[in-house]
């Protein structure tokens, strides 16, 4: 007989009649966002970036400009290029993060932020300037030491150059003392357990 | 001259004030405003006031209306519905209206100009035309047709025309596709709504809306399931709601018959199509829920039952239009010729059968039925509507041609396959 | 008098409410009644196997996100194994537990999106629809637990997963876990019995097993056609051979049968996602490799490269990967869409040579005709839905 299977249905939305909805009335109300949200507006620490441009190529699209010039002191002797033109084309990216993988002193962050509608393609274009001023709270997306201390880029305040980093790392230490980790293709069959090795879990 | 009109209070009053004398208003207290020889004047004007009325409450309770689906109908889907205009949201519809009057008026090179324009206004127009029997309140109606429910009938399948119209004339595959099935559907519907309706007029012994619900000691949901049943059916699928929206349905074609048409006709046909439900939420009411009559003093609070109950009949319009996918055309077909057609009939003659022996051999009155023979006839007619329910949802079934399934292990065991 | 009728031909897409993208049909139509069907795609056709030429191997992963963008993790998964392949490494357990996790979430998610959009074109005002996207936003927000995306996750990495789920995730899982049965049972209760529903799916659009595996076809679609095909217990990749699940299986290949499938396969999965949850271990996430630790300053002097450690010394897995000239793997997974594969050639370089991509929407889409000649419009749309079609991986 038709209509059982009708009738069920019809009690099932009128269960969710009764039932709170479960959007979100967005400007008003928001979801919590993640710590490791990859975010629009890049948190980037002048300090820390040494010019290498990693990102710039490790980026899939290509969309991040870096124009360096020498320092006072030549990198030889410690000192670091000066950023001249740092841009990002926010336009054309897609939050990948392969470029924060990619940096390898800490410097480059992703954001935490989602808002950036504008009404010109330029205005897309993040720029040294906007970079060096931005409050910066990075989003902890690749950044363990970030993620470990239990920082919230949504609810915490700002991190300034000297708290980001993840300097204590073996390797780092390692790489000081003129090392360098070469890759070789491991043995086949050579299943890794776990809990060796010295990566990260 | 007397104008037919001239129950209605507001046409009175307006007739009396402007054009009334002695000569041809005797009903009017004294002479009105007008010279004699100008009565024709005050007659448009009394005619234009009750319009002007009536076409705005249409097209306000349509706002009203596609303001509470959408608030509704998003509830029901666990969303919250429009909610930025005024509190509530309950701006939207002024605002999608402004927002539709504003957009560019296309009309497609290839189009029939004139049927093209014409859809809108022939729609609006059946609608407001069906209105004009509907008692809103205890003496106030606009007009009580003798005819009433015939006329009801009549009128609501101008918009079957109208829409085969748009569908022709927009000179669109989509559209014509939508016209088709809207011609089919709403010819076939027809049927089971007239015959639906055959019962509760062999009741009351008349077609008047007024008597039938002067008629209704006892609400004839009640007494008439079966066609109560048939009836909501066959007008939500002349509404094209939900289960029967095939005429629009917009995962097949778009937007149907109205596919071509944006900004103000738009519009219009969907205030139309708003109004209709309200119009047949407020049918519903009056024949088969007792229209003003309620618990207690119908005559002061009439109004305010009759939307208590309009407003029931809305929402559960709704709750439908949430809850169900829509069915295929043949489906939808065959649920009109092999399943509402004979309920129709069944409940047509079992009715019939029943007036005849409590109308006439029982004795009393002839042709009244008192309350307790309603009662009993209730008693009767739902078992009836269940049986006959049961017994016809079988047969409705579609059969379709089944292939025989193939069953074959072809699935080798796990972990025998090659890895390379 | 006869009325001289003639067939009707309608171009639906691409543009189109119900399309699932921006699929073209060729429609013949006699009346309602379909004579021919003709797919036409390409609109969204976006040159990835060649993009992937240009690109690192790791920022290949990025353009697999985009293929079946309701599904990216069982993309990347695919992706990855077929990197590793080549490499010959592997993932270490916990990574491994990861991504499955991560794969049958996407599943059940995926299988949701499917679902809600086949009861759309069914015409059932965006209800159910919206009760499977309030599902899948729970799993989403996991996602963005894990990855910081929802939808373009690039979570995976060869050799792995790019980094461990935080801690505040296996609480949330949990809770998904006890609210995903009652969010099933009402889609069911919705569903399942719904007399309008089982007419318009049941005995609709039969794909018979023959055909099905004449054609190709693979996943969800095949299975409801009564063939007990699934990679994960045919091939099992990842820890799919430690784990416990059962494979639907259709009776007619109807529409309403892959329609079922897809609910008891979102089951399935959850029941996956519980046992890894349960099961999983702490342990490194991304392959480790033997690597030299090789003085610099020696180097610098153009000496002979003396190993700075004594024996090998395990690092990660650099981010430039550069597999073996001439090596050739075939990664491939069972997607939420059925068999998805990547089929990678190396030349030697950082890039790869070739990357073929076996989609299995292109494929299952071809069965199309078969299904739809000799019935309605309505039932076109369903049909369509019902075999759940990405655009982004037919066009790729
Ligand atoms: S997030 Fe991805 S696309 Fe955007 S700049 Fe970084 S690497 Fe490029
Ligand atoms: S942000 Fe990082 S990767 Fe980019 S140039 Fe600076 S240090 Fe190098």
């Amino acid at each position: 007989m038709y209509g059982f299977g009708l009738a069920k249905g019809l009690m099932v939305t009128l269960k969710n009649f009764i039932r709170p909805p479960f959007t979100i009335q967005y400007p008003e109300e928001r979801i919590p966002q993640h710590p490791r949200f990859r975010g629009e507006e890049f948190a980037w620490y002048e300090e820390r970036c040494t010019g290498c441009a990693s990102c710039a190529k490790y980026c899939p699209l290509g969309i991040i400009k870096i124009v360096t010039s020498e320092g006072g002191r030549s990198p030889q002797e410690g000192g670091h290029y000066d950023i001249d033109v740092f841009d990002i084309d926010i336009g054309r990216c897609m939050f990948c993060g392969l470029c924060v993988e990619a940096c390898p002193y800490d410097a480059l962050f992703m954001g935490s932020g989602f808002e950036r509608g504008r009404y010109e393609r330029q205005d897309l274009v993040i720029t040294v300037d906007e970079l060096r001023e931005a409050v910066k709270k990075p989003s902890t997306w690749f950044r363990p030491q970030l993620e470990d201390s239990g920082y919230d880029p949504h609810k915490d305040s700002a991190l300034d150059w000297r708290a980001v980093g993840r300097e204590k790392w073996e390797w780092h230490q390692r790489e000081k003392a003129g090392a360098r980790i070469k890759f070789r293709p491991a043995r086949v069959g050579d299943k890794t357990q776990e809990g060796d090795g010295e990566a990260r879990s | 001259m007397t104008p037919f009109l001239q129950e209605n209070v507001v046409f009175r009053e307006v007739y009396c004030f402007l054009g009334g004398n002695e000569g041809n208003a005797s009903w009017c207290g004294g002479d009105g405003l007008l010279p004699g020889g100008f009565e024709w004047a005050a007659y448009f004007a009394a005619g234009f006031v009750i319009m002007f009325i009536l076409v705005n409450a249409a097209l306000l309770g349509a706002a009203v209306f596609v303001w509470s689906e959408r608030r509704l109908l998003a509830r029901f889907q666990a969303r919250r519905g429009p909610n930025r205009w005024g509190p509530w949201g309950i701006f939207q519809p002024i605002a999608d209206l402004l927002k539709l009057i504003i957009k560019e008026d296309i009309v497609p090179n290839a189009a029939d100009r004139l049927a093209f324009t014409l859809v809108p206004i022939i729609m609006l127009m059946a609608l407001l035309l069906s209105l004009a029997v509907m008692p809103f309140a205890r003496n106030t109606y606009l007009v009580n047709l003798n005819v009433g429910i015939l006329y009801i009938i009549a009128v609501s399948s101008m918009s079957t025309i109208a829409i085969f119209m748009a569908g022709w004339s927009s000179a669109n595959k989509y559209a014509m596709f939508g016209a088709m099935r809207g011609v089919a559907m709403l010819i076939s519907y027809e049927i089971p709504l007239v015959l639906s309706l055959v019962g509760v007029v062999l009741i009351v012994g008349s077609m008047s809306l007024v008597s039938v619900v002067e008629a209704q000691t006892v609400p004839f949901l009640l007494v008439q399931p079966l066609g109560a049943l048939v009836f909501m059916l066959g007008i939500s699928a002349e509404l094209n709601r939900t289960p029967f929206d095939i005429l629009e349905a917009e995962s097949e074609i778009i937007a149907g018959y109205h596919t071509e048409y944006s900004g103000i006709k738009f519009a219009l046909i969907q205030a139309a199509e708003m109004a209709g439900v309200l119009a047949a939420s407020g049918f519903l009411a009056t024949i088969f829920m007792g229209g003003w009559s309620g618990p207690f003093w119908s005559g002061q609070l009439g109004a305010f039952w009759f939307l208590v109950k309009l407003a029931g009949f809305v929402m559960l319009f709704i709750w439908i239009r949430a809850t169900f996918p829509r069915l295929r055309i043949d489906q939808i077909m065959a649920f009109a010729w092999k399943f509402l057609l004979p309920l129709a009939l069944i409940n047509f003659l079992v009715t019939a059968v029943q007036v005849y022996f409590f109308g006439f051999y029982q004795g009393d009155v002839p042709g009244e039925l008192t309350r307790n023979e309603l009662w009993i006839m209730a008693a009767i007619n739902i078992p009836v509507a269940l049986i006959a329910i049961g017994i016809f949802g079988r047969f409705s079934r579609e059969k379709v041609r089944v292939p025989e399934p193939v069953f074959q292990n072809i699935a080798p065991s796990p972990r025998t396959m090659e890895v390379d | 008098m006869a009325i001289r009728t003639e067939p009707v031909t309608i171009n639906i897409g691409p543009q189109h409410p119900s399309t699932h993208g921006v699929l073209r049909l060729r429609v013949t139509f006699d009346g309602e009644v379909i004579v021919d069907v003709e797919p036409v795609f390409g609109y969204l056709h976006r040159g990835s196997e060649k993009l992937a030429e240009e690109r690192n191997y790791v920022q290949v992963l990025t353009l697999t996100d985009r293929l079946d963008y309701v599904a990216s993790m069982t993309n990347n998964q695919a992706y990855c194994i077929a990197v590793e392949k080549m490499l010959g490494v592997e993932a270490p357990l916990r990574g491994q537990y990861l991504r499955v996790l991560a794969a049958e979430l996407q599943r059940a998610a995926s299988h949701l999106v499917a679902t809600g959009f086949l009861l759309q074109d069914l015409g059932a005002l965006a209800t159910p629809l919206m009760y499977c996207f309030r599902f899948r936003e729970k799993i989403l927000d996991l996602f963005e637990m894990l990855c910081g995306a929802r939808i373009t996750v690039s979570y995976m990495r060869p050799g792995g997963v790019f980094s461990d789920a935080p801690p505040d995730f296996w609480p949330a899982l949990d809770d998904l876990m006890q609210e995903a049965p009652h969010l099933i049972q009402e889609l069911e209760q919705l569903l399942m019995k719904n007399e309008i529903v089982l007419v318009r799916t049941k005995n609709v659009g039969v794909l018979s097993a023959e055909s099905a595996i004449a054609s190709s076809v693979s996943g969800p679609v095949l299975r409801a056609s009564g063939v007990a095909w699934d990679w994960r217990k045919m091939d099992p990749y990842d820890i799919y051979d430690r784990l416990e699940f059962d494979v639907p299986v259709g009776e007619r290949g109807d529409n309403y049968d892959r329609f079922r499938v897809r609910i008891e396969e979102v089951k399935q999965s959850l029941r996956i996602v519980e046992q890894c949850r349960d099961e999983i271990h702490p342990g490194p996430v991304r392959a480790d490799v033997d690597a030299e630790a090789i003085d610099l300053v020696l180097e610098r002097r153009g000496e002979a490269e003396k190993p700075l450690a004594e024996g090998p010394v395990r690092a990660e897995l650099p981010f430039v990967l550069r597999p073996p000239a001439g090596a050739e793997a075939y990664g491939r997974v069972e997607a939420p869409k059925g068999e998805l594969a990547f089929y990678l050639v190396s030349d030697g370089s950082i890039a790869p040579y070739r990357c073929k991509i076996r989609s299995p929407s292109l494929i299952n889409l071809t069965v199309l005709r078969e299904l739809l000649v000799g019935w309605k419009l309505a039932d076109m749309i369903v049909t369509l839905g019902s075999i759940d079609i990405n655009m982004g991986e037919v066009d790729r």
